[in-house]
């Protein structure tokens, strides 16, 4: 109905934390490099989240628009039209909603983890750069 | 059906991507946006299942048309998103080039 608006909820609060540490790193002159070890930065990682979440979230739209939980005027979420619908539909933002946020930033979570272990592993060997 | 469609895209864009030495072509766009729709489409199928139990598994033809229909909608929306925004990127400086040749 509209579960993709607690993932997207999230994508906001991801990218306004990623631009305010973007601005800190930039300020501090943190790069990719600390103490001689190749590290990737917070911001970096926290837009890979966003990213995920902002993507997934325009593509689960479209399939909401497809289905025709979605129209051009407002309320613009057919679910809102009566009060039992709308019940239904919080009710599944707080399930399906929170669980698609909530695997997204677990699988983000192993990624990271993933990522920063290749990085490790790696910069024993070589003093690469890290790229999006 | 529309799950295992964006999968595919997904896993075809990760290896378009990683074969790739450099991300000139902003594959890693295509990477997001379906990965972050199958991860979200996969919970979805979850709490159908949990629903449905094995009825999920043997859908209507009509309902698989539908979805496969769906799903090839969603892999073209996706490469029109990545397409626009590599063209608004311009990382290989094409459309400049041919913009100021004249």
């Amino acid at each position: 109905m509209a579960c993709f608006t607690a993932p997207v909820a999230e994508a906001v609060i991801v990218k306004a934390v990623e631009k305010h540490e973007q601005k800190k790193e930039l300020n501090n002159g943190s790069g990719e490099h600390t103490a001689n070890r190749v590290t990737i930065p917070l911001s970096r990682r926290l837009k890979w989240l966003s990213n995920m979440l902002f993507g997934g979230s325009a593509l689960l739209a479209f399939e909401h628009i497809w289905h025709g939980e979605i129209v051009p005027w407002f309320p613009f979420l057919t679910a809102m039209s009566n009060p039992e619908d709308a019940a239904e539909m919080f009710r599944e933002i707080a399930t399906v909603g929170v669980s698609m946020a909530v695997l997204i930033t677990g699988v983000w979570a192993l990624i990271c983890a993933a990522a920063g272990s290749i990085v490790r592993r790696n910069d024993s060997t070589d003093t690469g750069t890290v790229t999006d | 059906m529309t799950l295992l469609i964006t999968v595919f895209a997904a896993i075809i864009s990760t290896v378009l991507w990683y074969t790739r030495k450099d991300d000139d072509m902003k594959l890693g766009i295509l990477l997001y946006l379906f990965w972050g729709a199958s991860l979200m489409w996969l919970v979805d199928a979850v709490f159908e299942y949990a629903e449905l139990k094995a009825a999920y598994f043997t859908p209507a033809l009509e309902d698989i048309v539908n979805d496969a229909f769906l799903g090839l909608a969603v892999v073209a929306l996706g490469l029109v998103i990545w397409l626009v925004r590599l063209l608004i990127l311009d990382p290989r400086g094409v459309i400049r080039t041919r913009l100021t040749k004249g």
